[in-house]
């Protein structure tokens, strides 16, 4: 802004540092109370890496599936206009506002030993309550919204002439959505895929309630930062501080490595 | 030979043409925004299916409502060029030219684009992105690309008009030599019927989704069929070359015999442009007199009644023609064959350099 008066002086810039402290002073303290070395001996503790590792092999397995259907399931949502859309789109982002413990609660209701489709996955020899395949299910459920609500706005926001042109050009349909729609759509993408991916790292209602806390079976680091909190503050303090710096350095280098490879390409 | 007959409702009115355009000659449609043009070109391509048509090239046929067929798009062997050329972003110059070339390995794709971009003049873009080229840059990547498909129509959106008046003439000289090369029907739509006369071997006005006459551009302007013809078809256009004169003029000999004047600037190949009612017409035998520069012997062609004037056309021996009062034309006594003298001013007169 080259004219700037009072209004940004005295309302503005305060508001935004109001706003950032609030939001960063409990980040900034995790880390100021967690020294070097207590990180390190925290990793060391019973069960700290194995959650770590679980919560990093589960959450690129959930990203994993909602990547794979969500795209085009994204993809049929932004490009077509049929009756009920607008149904449907509310129905696939209901669990961004669904709270943790009605998610659990659901996935109980829905997939348990009782719940409707029980019989079904019981018989089908597949055992999801409080096994490891729980845990993924839980954090796709949860996470699957945002990676869907940014592909869809992000193949809204593709030029309607670039996939006709590609079918004009031989190409199929299928092959102008791999080689036209995703790599124009890859910012959005990316982007979406950094939020679902964040949002599955922190997950804990859905996981506790589906999954339960069992080491080196469920309990991924959330579930291992809550379970250390009533005895042990100083080491949940230290996995927090892993947990918040493996979710940075992951999601700063899902942005950095596409960045630099085709966003830039892409990007007009 | 391209057919295509079609039927579709389009928002406020319905689409209901029949066009046909033979091998190596361009078919300009030429109307308003809105007129249903494009509508036309999508229908050729397969991007949207009309209630009732039936669209073939060659021997093969494309689409035939009557039996239910619809070929899909891509395979339907169209070069499409878009409006606004729709590269693909993420793609450089050269795997823009060779998305539609498959099945051979990468270098002998880019040997084949670059070949092509070569023909066009931008070979040494092969590998920049479309954000970084310029308009006129963009149309020739576009048209390389469409004709990479070895297709079996051409069909070109406007293609003229997202460049610049100064990049506009040579692209237009350069894509009619294109079109009169590839031999292949090609289909073109275009809201300036100058731009169609240029390109167009015969232009079809389109108005509210009914193509409303059809002729050579000089036809259509000599007899419009009707007043929106008329107003539309606007300028007439001359081929001729310009030589800068000691007097601050510019004179410009006509290709075919003549020659006019312009105060507007010019060297080289240029085309005259000049409305048809700034042209006054004189009896044969009248001796030059008032403050008009250009003086041109003609022989009416046609003679054509439009609402309260009439459109006469004349032949110079280029097309020309001239819109002039019922009264006026009752007494000059014109009918085709009849001699007269054309004259218009210099400052009527516009130079577009080819």
């Amino acid at each position: 802004m080259r004219h700037s008066g009072w209004f940004s002086f005295v309302v503005l810039v305060p508001m935004l540092a109001v706003v950032l402290c609030f939001l960063t002073l409990p980040i900034v303290a995790i880390f100021v109370d967690t020294g070097p070395l207590d990180l390190l001996s925290s990793l060391g503790e019973d069960g700290a890496l194995e959650a770590l590792r679980l919560s990093l092999t589960c959450s690129a397995i959930a990203v994993g599936f909602i990547v794979l259907f969500g795209t085009p399931a994204a993809y049929l949502l932004a490009r077509r206009r049929f009756r009920g859309r607008a149904v449907l789109v509310t129905l696939v982002e209901l669990p961004l506002v669904l709270p943790p413990a009605v998610a659990g609660i659901g996935l109980l209701a829905a997939l348990g030993p009782k719940g409707v489709l029980g019989g079904l996955v019981e018989d089908a020899g597949i055992r999801l309550v409080l096994t490891t395949a729980g845990v993924i299910l839980a954090l796709t459920f949860v996470a699957a919204p945002f990676y869907l609500r940014q592909a869809q706005s992000a193949f809204e926001a593709l030029d309607r002439t670039w996939l006709e042109a590609s079918r004009t050009l031989g190409a199929s349909e299928a092959r102008t959505f791999l080689r036209v729609a995703i790599p124009t759509a890859g910012p959005g993408l990316i982007s979406g895929l950094a939020l679902a991916w964040g949002r599955a790292l922190g997950e804990f209602g859905a996981t506790l309630m589906f999954a339960g806390s069992f080491r080196g079976i469920t309990q991924t680091v959330p579930l291992a930062i809550y379970e250390r909190f009533s005895t042990d503050f100083t080491g949940a303090l230290a996995l927090s501080a892993v947990l918040v710096a493996v979710s940075a350095a992951l999601l700063l280098s899902v942005k950095l490595l596409s960045g630099s490879a085709w966003l830039g390409s892409a990007a007009r | 030979m391209l057919r295509v007959e079609a039927q579709a409702r389009l928002g406020a009115f319905t689409l209901d043409v029949a066009l046909e355009t033979a091998a190596g000659s361009c078919l300009a449609l030429a109307g308003p925004s809105g007129a249903g043009k494009t509508s036309v070109l999508r229908v050729v391509a397969g991007l949207v299916a009309p209630e009732r048509g039936r669209v073939s090239c060659g021997d093969e046929l494309w689409l035939d409502t009557a039996t239910g067929l619809d070929v899909a798009p891509e395979r339907r062997r169209c070069g499409y060029v878009f409006q606004e050329y729709a590269l693909f972003p993420h793609l450089r110059a050269w795997q823009n030219v060779a998305y539609p070339i498959r099945g051979l390995p990468r270098g002998e794709r880019r040997r084949r684009a670059l070949e092509l971009l070569e023909r066009f003049g931008v070979a040494d873009l092969a590998d920049a992105r479309p954000r970084t080229l310029s308009g006129g840059e963009r149309q020739r990547v576009a048209v390389a690309r469409a004709l990479a498909r070895r297709p079996a129509a051409l069909l070109l959106d406007e293609p003229l008009s997202a460049l610049d008046a100064r990049t506009r003439a040579s692209a237009g000289r350069e894509l009619a030599a294109v079109l009169r090369e590839t031999g292949v029907p090609t289909l073109l739509v275009t809201h300036d019927f100058t731009e169609a006369a240029l390109l167009g071997d015969r232009v079809g006005v389109i108005d509210g989704g009914r193509v409303v006459q059809q002729g050579s551009a000089a036809e259509l302007a000599a007899s419009p069929a009707s007043s929106f013809v008329a107003d539309f078809t606007g300028a007439v256009v001359l081929t001729g070359t310009a030589r800068p004169d000691a007097d601050g003029l510019t004179h410009v000999a006509l290709d075919g015999g003549g020659s006019v004047a312009s105060t507007e600037p010019g060297d080289g190949p240029v085309a005259v442009s000049v409305y048809p009612w700034e042209i006054a017409l004189a009896p044969a035998d009248t001796p030059r007199s008032g403050s008009a520069q250009n003086h041109l012997p003609v022989e009416v062609i046609s003679v054509t009644a439009i609402g309260n004037r009439i459109r006469v056309g004349l032949a110079a021996p280029q097309p020309l023609s001239a819109e002039i009062t019922d009264a006026s034309a009752g007494q000059l006594a014109l009918e085709p064959g009849s001699r007269a003298v054309a004259t218009w001013k210099a400052t009527a007169t516009r130079l577009l350099s080819r």
